[in-house]
């Protein structure tokens, strides 16, 4: 199949972007979106031009690292990461726009790459269990009510990959940041820090400079690990009762 | 801003229930009564309009905490997502009324001040001469709405309420963590639906009524 490419190329990070157009032949139905974009930065190399820069790791879909805006959807809007969304979705002859994720908070670093650090640094503000090393405890002796457990499953899902952020209106990371509360939240390892996790990871949130939630749910539809809206509510209700906890004060 | 929110929405159910009593066929004298009865509520105990000021307060302190609020959000937003931001934007989710809460409590701001300069201030005299200022509450209600472009206004206004709120009383509940569940989104999703819907019916009553006649005559 033949495509038109149309893709957001920004030599570096204050540098001005915009789109160029490639046309694209022999690509396969079968090709997943980044080997596509392989095929094309082999025809650039070829043609002695800079490779379009993306970024990518497992193509498995499960580790968050790949991500654009395909045709003004983040991911594609298939419900899928990147590298698992399939030329078999586009039609022959189409055009595909493609750029990289945009808020303040992920600059672009070059062509469709952006810098996703203020992820981590949400996670490290708290997204974890403080645990002293030593042998495994015997599993049996916390129990985690069913219920619980697969809302924290459900919830763990989220590889970081930032589209609920590129999808927002307000350029919200409130659909990140409550999956990785609600997954703490719902298991026992995580109630020691439970309510000083909340406010932390939020207070972070707001630090990075990611907008505030309105309850638009454009987020929820574009998550590829199909993160509710509920777990932003789960979020707020955390941060509510956070306020009438001693231990969600800061030490 | 989804407590103040609730307490505003608290507030036009009451200022709708209100309103119905412009239905009683008595020519006016239950709703003249109460508009007085909300000057001197608790009297003899609270002294005349200490009460109606307080609500008022608290009704004016709301609302400018919603508004910072929205403009807090409205510019971190910006700050984010600043200028032109994606060549192409699809958006996914139908969420119209989402998207534009902003607009439509700039409409309703507007629209409470004109209100507020027809019927409580009496500047705005529509429907009756301008030197007259002795008219009863209910006349003034009669006069304003015999106008059709008055009734009009008050549709457009009632329009942007129901919008507002069609999103906005749901967002409010989910913000405050009511939303525990994709079945719980659903329960708060109709509840919001059945106020929007139910506030612009029971405001637009009366109104449509006295313009066509059915009251007041």
């Amino acid at each position: 199949m033949k495509v038109t490419l149309r893709i957001w190329r920004q030599a570096k990070a204050d540098a001005p972007g915009g789109m160029v157009t490639y046309p694209l032949d022999g690509v396969s139905q079968d090709m997943s979106f980044l080997e596509m974009l392989d095929l094309l930065n082999e025809h650039l190399t070829e043609r002695g031009e800079e490779p379009v820069a993306f970024d990518h790791d497992c193509r498995e879909g499960i580790c968050g690292m790949c991500g654009v805006v395909i045709n003004g959807l983040a991911h594609g809007g298939q419900h899928t990461t990147t590298c698992q969304l399939h030329m078999r979705s586009f039609a022959d002859g189409a055009t595909i726009d493609i750029e990289p994720w945009k808020a303040g908070a992920f600059p672009v670093i070059k062509d469709l790459v952006v810098d996703r650090s203020a992820f981590d640094r949400i996670i490290q503000a708290g997204g974890f269990i403080s645990a002293n090393t030593g042998s495994a405890p015997e599993a049996h002796s916390v129990p985690a009510p069913k219920r619980q457990a697969d809302l924290a499953f459900d919830n763990a899902t989220c590889i970081g990959c930032g589209a609920c952020v590129a999808a927002c209106p307000n350029g919200s990371a409130m659909l990140f940041t409550s999956a990785k509360i609600t997954h703490l939240a719902m298991l026992p390892q995580g109630q020691p820090e439970r309510y000083s996790r909340v406010k932390s990871m939020v207070a972070q949130h707001d630090e990075e400079g990611f907008g505030g939630c309105t309850n638009i749910g454009e987020c929820a539809q574009v998550c590829p690990k199909g993160i509710p809206l509920e777990s932003i509510s789960q979020l707020n209700r955390d941060l509510i009762a956070s306020l009438f906890k001693g231990d969600g004060k800061q030490g | 801003m989804a407590i103040t929110g609730l307490l505003l929405v608290g507030f036009l159910l009451a200022h709708m229930f209100g309103n119905f009593k412009m239905l009683l066929p008595d020519d006016g004298k239950e709703f003249n009564a109460y508009s007085h009865w909300l000057r001197d509520f608790g009297y003899p105990a609270i002294p005349h309009t200490v009460f109606l000021w307080i609500f008022r307060i608290v009704l004016l302190l709301s609302v400018f905490l919603h508004m910072y609020s929205a403009f807090k959000l409205r510019v971190r937003a910006a700050a984010n997502t600043g200028g032109s931001r994606y060549v192409v934007k699809r958006n996914m989710e139908k969420s119209y009324a989402a998207r534009t809460m902003i607009w439509g409590g700039i409409i309703i701001v507007l629209f409470v001040i004109m209100h507020i300069l027809q019927y409580t201030a009496q500047v705005l005299k529509f429907g009756y001469a301008s030197g007259v200022s002795t008219l009863e509450p209910y006349d003034r209600v009669l006069a304003g709405f015999s106008q059709w472009w008055v009734v009009l206004i008050y549709a457009i206004a009632m329009g942007a309420v129901c919008m507002h709120l069609w999103h906005g009383v749901w967002s409010a509940l989910a913000t405050l963590g009511v939303q525990v569940s994709a079945a719980s989104r659903k329960v708060l999703k109709a509840v919001a639906y059945v106020i929007s819907v139910g506030l612009f019916l029971g405001f637009m009553i009366p109104p449509v009524l006295i313009l066509f006649e059915v009251i007041g005559k």
